[in-house]
Parts: C-alpha cells; structure tokens; sequence
C-alpha cells in the first residue's frame, strides 16, 4: 500500500511538473511566470486539506482522548506549516514580476500570512505546554478556535479591496482547458504528496512515541 | 446567571480590596501613551488613523495585562481549584470570570480615555465632538472591542498560566486571533473622528459583533476541555 502510494505520487508529481512546463499554454499577459501559478494552486490547496485534518482531528481528539488523533493533527500540522511556507514563497515569486512587489497586505496574503502565524504559534505551543495529555489538549483547543478565526480575519481583511486574481466563481476570468487540466493534475499529485508525507510522519512519530515509552521517559 | 453574578461579584471584590490590577493598567496605559507621544512627535496634525491605532494598541496591551494577573490571582493558595469544586457549570465559571474582566478593563479604559482626548485630540483639526454623533458610538465600539478581545484573553489567560512558558505564552496566543478585532475597531473609531455617517462603517461593525458572538460562545463551550485536570 505504501508503495503504491508512493510511486504513484511520484509518477503524478512528475506529470504535474511537465504538464506545468510544457503541457499548459504560455499565458498571454504574465508569460512563463504565471506557470509557478500551477505549484502556488496545489501548496495553497494541500495546505488548507492539512489545516482542515488538523481541525477535524483536534475536535476527535477532544472528545476521544486517544493518542493517535492528536498524532495525526501534530503531524498535519507540520507538513501544512511547510506547504503554506511554500505557498508564500512560490506567491511572492509571482508577484515580484506580476504587480511589482514580493508582498502586499491584500486579504488573501493577509489571511494567509495570520494562517501561517498561527500554526507557527501551534507548534510553540507544542513545545511549550509541558506534559504530554496537556500538551495535545491544549493544541487541540487552539487549532480549534483558530480554524474557526480564519474566515473571520478574511472577512475583517475584505474591508479594503484586495488585488489577488479570482480566477473561479463570479467576476472569474475563466482558463484554457490545458490549464485547467494541468492544474488539476497538480492539485491531485499535491494531494497525494501530502497523504504521502503525512502517513511517513506519523510513522516516524509513532517510532518516536514507542521509544520515548521503552526508555521510560515520556515525550 | 446567579452563578455568573456570584464569579463575578467575586472577583469585584478582591480587585476592590486588594487594588493590584486597575491602578497598574491605568499606570501602564499612561506609559504607553507617553512612549507614543514621544516616539510620535504628535502635534495638532495628528491623523484619526493613528490616534485609533494608538488607543487601540494601549487598550489591548494593557488589557492583557490585567488578564494575565486575573488568573494568575486564582493560582495563589490554589483558589482555582476551589472555584472548580463548586457545583457550577464550567462555561459559567468561564462566562463569570469575562464578565469581571470585561468591566475591569472597561473601567480603566474609561479613565485612560479623556486622557487620550487631552493629549491627542485636544486640538486636532477636523475633529468635531457632538454627543451622539462621536461620543456614543465610539464608547459603543469600545465596548463591543473589548469584549472581542477579553473573551479570546479571559480564555487563553488561564491557558497561558498552566503551560511552562506562563505569562510569554498569553500574547502569543492572543494576538494572531484577534487579529479581526483590531482591524475592525480601529477602522471603525477612526471612521467615526472623521466623522463619517454610520453607514461607512456598518460592515465592520458586523464583523465586529459577530465576532464577538462566536468565540463567546466557542469559549464557553471549550472552556470545559481547558481545565480538565490543571493538575499535570
């Protein structure tokens, strides 16, 4: 299963880079730059899946108690913190060129930005809890209310007119049917990717755990 | 209700006997003024936009404050447990405690504000003062304001304290989340110094209240979860 998993994300990802590369047409105004758009789309998407299982596993964990609910919100959490840290810097490389600056307080990067602030203040948290149950009980009472936060800092961003390009829904420009046939390869192959990684970690995680018990000290 | 009024008459009274909290948020909030002052040379041009920022910032800064100390009060000869020992809903020790919180920051605001209004506004251009038309509705977002942020403070204050980085923890926690508050209320109070019609800022205003509704009751709600055994 894990093999399975794992080359079939690979053989997705390197079909997403070609497609990216190749496949899509050159887009009229932004030229090749707007083909990192491709890699932004799948981090930014893999990211809000990673946040949302954080999400969904704190609630389980809260009213279960059982250990490997919070495990996999630790560890979703980690690989979302990456995938969003990707996302900002794949967005400021298209900026830079696009509206001429690496960054901009428009609600979009500004939601974005407290996202990643937050999560940056889950892991601290982590560390900074001290024992194990208080540790998982008290991540799981912040991711909570700070998924629960997000919308609201996005509404309360909206107040100034943003400039990030809606690309889908109304006011949407609509894309070439390439386009959206590489973008959803990329989004499938980053969605996996993140399936992938978080089944590795919590391997690892749980190889730690099961250490930290045979040597008596607790984690 | 009783219940929330007994926390909260509490909580009143050791504040109205001991005296720690209020004079040292008043004190604090006239520093920070001070700092402001001097790091921002303000002069009678001074721009409502940073006038509300700069109260905005001193209320929350100094609201924290006083959260911290609140249940930090509750920890002396274990007086939490004791609280926790009475046959009373957790949420409405919760809504108790916010209740207390609120008013007390609240009361200092209220003393820091005509300070604020010498220092700052006293002779700001542009600025007009009618009782309904600037008065009120500011008073007004400042309460709903610091509702906002006491709710989201109260709960992460008693977080903060269990957690073995204690008080470096509760601004960590609380800033990023209230995030939405400060956008709002600042918009909003520098809206109303310019004296704009209420319609300008009604979505904010929005905003605002629904925030406040949300995390009161998502507080209360989770607030059980929080102090399960503030043993460990």
């Amino acid at each position: 299963m894990r093999k399975i998993l794992f080359f079939l994300t690979f053989a997705l990802m390197v079909l997403a880079t070609w497609m990216t590369l190749f496949y899509a047409p050159t887009e009229v105004v932004m030229g090749h730059v707007q083909r990192i758009f491709y890699f932004h789309m799948g981090t930014v998407w893999a990211a809000t899946v990673a946040f949302t299982v954080v999400f969904v596993a704190s609630i389980y964990y809260l009213v279960k108690e059982t250990a490997k609910w919070d495990t996999l919100a630790y560890c979703s959490a980690e690989i979302g913190m990456l995938l969003l840290t990707l996302t900002i810097i794949t967005g400021s490389i298209w900026a830079k060129p696009v509206w001429g600056t690496w960054w901009t307080w428009d609600p979009q990067l500004t939601t974005t930005f407290i996202l990643w602030v937050l999560y940056a203040v889950y892991l601290v948290l982590r560390s900074g809890a001290g024992g194990r149950g208080k540790k998982a009980r008290y991540s799981a009472i912040f991711a909570i209310i700070a998924y629960v936060d997000l919308p609201v800092v996005y509404v309360s961003a909206r107040i100034k007119r943003g400039i990030s390009p809606v690309v889908f829904g109304p006011g949407g420009g609509g894309i070439d049917p390439a386009m959206m046939h590489t973008l959803l390869v990329t989004l499938l192959g980053f969605t996996l990717l993140f399936v992938l990684l978080l089944g590795e970690r919590m391997r690892i995680m749980n190889m730690e755990n099961a250490l930290y018990a045979r040597s008596g000290r607790g984690g | 209700m009783r219940n929330i009024l007994l926390i909260f008459r509490k909580d009143f009274l050791v504040e109205w006997r001991s005296k720690q909290i209020f004079p040292t948020m008043f004190v604090f909030s006239l520093l920070l003024l001070l700092v402001f002052n001097v790091a921002f040379e303000f002069r009678s041009d001074v721009d409502s936009r940073a006038v509300s920022a700069v109260i905005w910032i001193t209320f929350i800064f100094s609201g924290l404050l006083a959260l911290g100390r609140s249940f930090s009060l509750e920890k002396e000869n274990n007086a939490f447990a004791f609280l926790l020992l009475t046959p009373v809903s957790r949420s409405y020790i919760y809504l108790g405690k916010l209740l207390s919180n609120v008013v007390m920051v609240l009361l200092s605001e209220l003393f820091i504000l005509p300070l604020f209004l010498l220092f700052f506004l006293f002779d700001a251009s542009g600025v007009s003062f009618s009782l309904t038309g600037t008065v009120l509705p500011f008073l007004g977002v400042v309460f709903l304001g610091t509702i906002g942020f006491v709710s989201l403070g109260t709960f992460f204050s008693s977080m903060a304290l269990n957690t073995k980085l204690r008080d470096m923890m509760l601004p960590l926690l609380v800033f990023p989340l209230i995030i939405p508050v400060v956008i709002t209320s600042v918009g909003i109070c520098s809206s109303i110094l310019e004296g704009r019609p209420p319609d300008y800022y009604s979505f904010s205003l929005q905003v605002l209240v629904s925030f406040d509704i949300i995390f009161i009751l998502l507080c209360s709600l989770l607030f059980e979860y929080l102090i399960e055994d503030s043993g460990d």
